[in-house]
């Protein structure tokens, strides 16, 4: 999703240094395994992999650093949340029922393991014929904001479905920076407006 | 003799709540003894099939909810629907058995049954809440999904499918390994046609390569959405790189069929009803009626001897 490829290199003192695209340093699995090779590996040689993915990295001074978390709330989900020190979580979801069970859950696992949870996004929340504009809720309306108002959470924004978000992330040029003026890239430069406002100030 | 939970393992029914690193993982994977037990108890199930999916959210659960219904239409197969996503059961709600609760007998535990013909099980019906969050390290989880196979009083099947979490991990490596003891007759993976969703397809074809696991074949999900005022097809997650049935040829792995986003699939889903029993007209209940149909391949490739 980021356009980027290959194995990270080592600094003298064997930290891995992140790969850059966009002026964003990023970290994954995918860089140090083949793109089609599965990692079928039990939680404990995953959390590892999790560790070095964190602290085996030349990041340098930053003042953002946003994990993407894979579904459940299993080995990975604790790992990081016990680790490392948290500023805060946003849960994405669907607005349908089953996928606000999942989600429901992540926030209760948050809260569990003292992580503040900063919101919920509402992500494919409608879609728009682009032939005759008409909108449709194909995931269901409102499911997000009815579950922040049970969890007492604020809705970070909704994300609606647009082919392009789709196709710019296939394509490795996320549509915040290839479209910046689209409904899409300014749904979620508002989502990162909001999750700003509510984190906590650095230390100095 | 009454069925009880292994001793010390914290892996009891009703179990919830965090509490990582009780079960040791060794009697997790057991001796010979233990594929023993499951064989025995697995004895009766005349087909598996393993319902995978690379991504979360690519429509795997609902899939493995209609396929079991779609199954169970015919009145005289036995069908048993075993949801082994630890972290995030959808089957309880997917079936409209959310609130159900296991109960116990003299021959192990009872799945819940939507039919007479059609019986499930789930974590979600040892929690004392839907909502309540599993959150568990992989040897425990590897632990409830043997006694699953293992306690469950699941009779005489002629198929039990099996719903997994995302990805490759413990769910799916224990899922394997324990269903060694028996037959399994393959893997259905699901996807939708963009290109990240297929990248993770291609990992879980190699996966299943790698444990042996025979592939049936790939179903590309949300193919395609019409608009219900002007009826304009649109493509949502536009194949770029050919979808599903360019990476199908290119793996030489059978593509099952395409099925198009209908809002009323979603819905149903939620309200824990057969979308195939609502929408009979669909499209994409007709996609669906195809790919069971070319699942029926029991009779023609294998035969138990019970």
């Amino acid at each position: 999703m980021m356009n980027l490829k290959g194995n990270p290199e080592l600094t003298p003192k064997n930290l891995m240094r992140p790969l850059k695209n966009y002026g964003i340093a990023c970290m994954s699995m995918g860089f140090l395994i083949e793109e089609t090779a599965p990692v079928v590996w039990r939680g404990l040689m995953v959390m590892s992999a999790v560790e070095k993915l964190l602290r085996q990295v030349d990041w340098g001074e930053l003042d953002y650093l946003v994990i993407d978390m894979p579904p459940g709330t299993g080995d990975v989900q604790l790992s990081v949340s016990q680790n490392i020190p948290i500023s805060g979580a946003v849960i994405v979801s669907t607005p349908q029922d089953v996928a606000l069970l999942d989600a429901h859950k992540g926030a209760e696992m948050f809260r569990k393991v003292h992580v503040p949870v900063l919101g919920l996004v509402q992500n494919m929340s409608v879609f728009q014929c682009p032939k005759c504009k008409h909108e449709t809720h194909i995931f269901g309306a409102d499911g997000v904001r009815d579950l922040a108002k049970t969890l007492g959470l604020d809705i970070l924004g909704d994300v609606p479905l647009h082919v392009n978000i789709r196709e710019t992330c296939d394509s490795g040029q996320p549509v915040v920076i290839s479209q910046p003026q689209s409904d899409a890239a300014k749904a979620y430069l508002k989502i990162a407006m909001e999750i700003l406002r509510r984190l906590p100030a650095p230390p100095a | 003799p009454a069925a009880a939970p292994p001793g010390g393992s914290g892996c009891a029914p009703r179990a919830r709540g965090p509490s990582p690193g009780r079960c040791g993982s060794d009697i997790c994977y057991g001796g010979s003894d233990a594929a023993a037990e499951l064989r025995a108890r697995l004895r009766a199930v005349r087909h598996t099939v393993l319902v995978l999916s690379g991504k979360g959210g690519v429509g795997k659960s609902t899939f493995s909810a209609l396929l079991a219904h779609g199954l169970a239409a015919d009145e005289t197969k036995q069908v048993a629907l075993l949801d082994i996503d630890i972290c995030g059961p959808s089957i309880p709600k997917m079936m409209g058995l959310e609130g159900e609760q296991v109960h116990q007998s003299g021959s192990g535990w009872s799945p819940v049954y939507v039919e007479e013909n059609l019986g499930v099980m789930s974590v979600g019906f040892l929690l004392s809440s839907p909502d309540d969050a599993v959150i568990w390290r992989g040897p425990k989880k590897n632990g409830l999904i043997k006694q699953f196979l293992r306690d469950v009083d699941w009779g005489e099947v002629d198929y039990l499918i099996v719903d997994t979490p995302p990805g490759t991990s413990d769910e799916h490596l224990s899922i394997v390994q324990y269903l060694s003891a028996t037959h399994i007759d393959g893997a259905v993976i699901v996807t939708t046609p963009q290109e990240v969703s297929l990248q993770d397809v291609r990992k879980e074809i190699n996966f299943c390569r790698k444990v042996k696991l025979p592939i049936i074949g790939v179903v590309e999900n949300m193919s395609g959405f019409v608009c219900p005022k002007c009826k304009n097809e649109s493509q949502i997650f536009p194949p770029t790189t050919g979808g599903a049935e360019k990476m199908c040829q290119n793996l030489s792995v059978s593509l099952l069929g395409k099925v198009p986003l209908d809002p009323q699939i979603g819905k149903s889903c939620d309200r824990g009803q057969s979308f195939l029993a609502e929408a009979p007209e669909s499209p994409a209940t007709l996609s669906y009626r195809k790919i069971i149909q070319i699942k029926d391949f029991c009779s023609s490739s294998f035969t138990r001897k019970l």
